[in-house]
């Protein structure tokens, strides 16, 4: 079976629109006969669901392993709280403390107890919902309130697979730091969306640079291309990053964003634009395979 | 002394513009930056850096190739899914590395080292408006929240020793782990939301966190003008959960205009944005008052 098309959503700064690319251009792509997965990675505040209005058909608890310490075995050696890097684990008098929320699930105290006396329980840190909304697959991960494990939630929503997925749409939370590095690392391909302001540059930048870290081919969707200046359609020149299409500020674009509405098909510039994003995604993606098959043609003939 | 912090739970609402704003109306105080992953306040306020010093955020296992034997040990000890076979020899990647520690510790010969990793910095700046504190958290690394509490531990021994009796926190969005590192025993949070459904429902959780920790918050709309009617329901319902509104601020084209000139909007005083957000500034002065 052909493997699904992986293309993450990011951003640096937040509120360019990355929900909104994602969820147009989903449907856009879906409406062209794709089978196309929304994943709503943007754990701490996902949006997704207030445009593509899925149909709820699931929803599994997420989990993270934390130690407890079966105090009838433990002897108190102290071995547990120095194995462990991120403090989550202290002795107070003889008794062994825990801090869950410190807890990266790592696995070393358990594993260096000498008696054998923590095992690993599951504590809840979120939620993931499957559905299916305007014609599109639908997943998202909800971080519980007061919870910090963001990136295990993330995981979680990606790992939700459907057998027939053609094309998977990710998207992530702004910023460039862990839970974007979670629901980016294993995408085919990434779009930055970014607004020609000094700070939609600075934080593109720090995509960008995220985006090479990671190894991603990568393009760039200007949205309200007409706000600010021309210094990121510059950069973009410069640094030989394409930009796949520019939209321009429009009260309508926003008005439908307010109320939830999806904007693909608001007017024939729109739907002209949405389809030639979808071209891209499309062409980049045999252009991406035929790249893998090449490598792998000659990797072939390289071998004894 | 008093700290606030400006979060919004959704990105982009206008955090930094208005934190902008407020540095140019309070009077005595510092300002701290802890939106350290994506960090824009300096662009605005032509900060000069007079103190950096590195941040580490943890430590990083790296293999020695010429002592590893090549046991697999250590990758199948790894949950983080950072150790790989590369052309035969295992290898970490640092960027999925977590610093746990635990393959240095299995590795029967004692092939991987941990060192601390270079994560980023953190600064003290002068700017036209008083002292700032900023971070830059070098790419792809983690432990944003461990800096974030550096930038604010920063800013209060700053204004202890200047005297200023206020910080006025750039928050990051979300609700995860850097934000709860950003409001944690302040003394009151402004949240920036816009009149959409995805404004009043980021509003809603962000509120909840600030609940969670019995942090009091205001709320202020911005571009408010965009969708009438969707401020109303966002306003009302801050109410409803004892979130109390301190403001709106129309969508105002000079406050792209300003940051363009590198600047807060207090470079248009006569710019209705400028003129609300002013509003806004002293019913959140009278609350901090309280």
């Amino acid at each position: 079976m052909k493997k699904p098309f992986k293309i993450a959503v990011a951003s640096g700064k937040g509120g360019t629109g990355k929900t909104t690319l994602a969820v147009n251009l989903a449907v856009t792509l879906a409406e062209g006969g794709k089978k196309v997965h929304y994943q709503d990675c943007d754990v701490e505040e996902p949006n997704g669901h207030l445009f593509l209005k899925p149909v709820i058909e699931s929803r599994t608890p997420v989990t993270v392993k934390v130690p407890v310490v079966s105090e009838d075995i433990c002897d108190a050696c102290r071995v547990c709280a120095s194995v462990c890097e991120y403090k989550a684990i202290a002795l107070i008098k003889d008794t062994v403390l825990i801090f869950p929320e410190l807890c990266h699930s790592c696995g070393a105290c358990r594993l260096f107890c000498p008696r054998d006396a923590i095992r690993e329980t599951p504590r809840e840190v979120g939620v993931v919902e499957r559905g299916e909304g305007c014609g599109v697959v639908f997943t998202q991960g909800l971080l519980n309130i007061g919870q910090v494990a963001a990136p295990a939630v993330i995981q979680a929503v990606k790992q939700s697979k459907r057998g027939d997925d053609d094309i998977v749409i990710i998207d992530c939370p702004p910023g460039t730091s862990c839970t974007v590095i979670e629901a980016v690392k294993d995408a085919d391909a990434v779009i930055l969306v970014t607004e020609p302001t000094p700070f939609g540059l600075n934080d593109l930048k720090l995509a960008v640079e995220m985006t090479k870290a990671l190894r991603k081919p990568f393009a760039v969707i200007l949205n309200r291309c007409d706000i600010g200046d021309d210094a990121v359609q510059r950069y973009c020149f410069e640094a030989d990053i394409p930009i796949v299409i520019t939209i321009k500020n429009d009260r309508r674009i926003a008005e439908a964003y307010a109320t939830g509405g999806l904007v693909y098909r608001l007017d024939e510039e729109l739907r002209r634009m949405y389809e030639a994003a979808s071209f891209f995604m499309l062409r980049w993606r045999r252009q991406l395979d035929g790249e893998g098959t090449e490598q792998e043609a000659k990797k072939r003939e390289a071998a004894p | 002394m008093k700290e606030i912090v400006i979060i919004s739970g959704k990105g982009g609402t206008g955090k930094t513009s208005i934190v902008a704003a407020f540095a140019a109306f309070a009077g005595s105080k510092v300002l701290a930056d802890c939106d350290v992953d994506a960090a824009d306040l300096h662009l605005v306020v032509q900060p000069e850096i007079v103190y950096r010093e590195p941040f580490s955020g943890g430590g990083k296992a790296e293999i020695r190739p010429d002592d590893c034997t090549n046991c697999g040990i250590c990758m199948d000890h790894c949950r983080f899914g950072a150790i790989s076979e590369q052309d035969g020899d295992p290898k970490i990647n640092q960027i999925y590395c977590e610093g746990c520690r635990l393959c240095a510790r299995v590795c029967p010969v004692e092939a991987i080292d941990f060192k601390p990793a270079e994560s980023g910095w953190c600064y003290i700046s002068k700017t036209p408006y008083g002292p700032m504190v900023h971070a830059q958290l070098n790419i792809a690394q983690g432990n944003s929240g461990k800096l974030v509490t550096i930038v604010r531990q920063k800013a209060k021994e700053l204004a202890e020793k200047e005297k200023r009796d206020l910080i006025i926190v750039d928050g990051p969005p979300g609700v995860g782990c850097p934000v709860i590192a950003s409001i944690t025993g302040s003394d009151l949070v402004l949240i920036v939301t816009e009149p959409t459904l995805s404004g009043r429902h980021d509003m809603l959780r962000v509120a909840e966190l600030a609940g969670h920790f019995r942090i009091p918050a205001l709320v202020c709309v911005n571009k408010w003008d965009l969708h009438p009617a969707s401020t109303e329901l966002i306003e009302a319902e801050a109410r409803r959960i004892g979130v109390k509104p301190v403001g709106r601020i129309s969508y105002d084209s000079s406050v792209t205009q300003a940051q363009i000139r590198k600047s807060g909007i207090a470079l248009f005083p006569e710019s209705r944005a400028c003129k609300e957000m002013l509003a806004v500034w002293q019913c959140i002065k009278h609350n901090l008052a309280k």
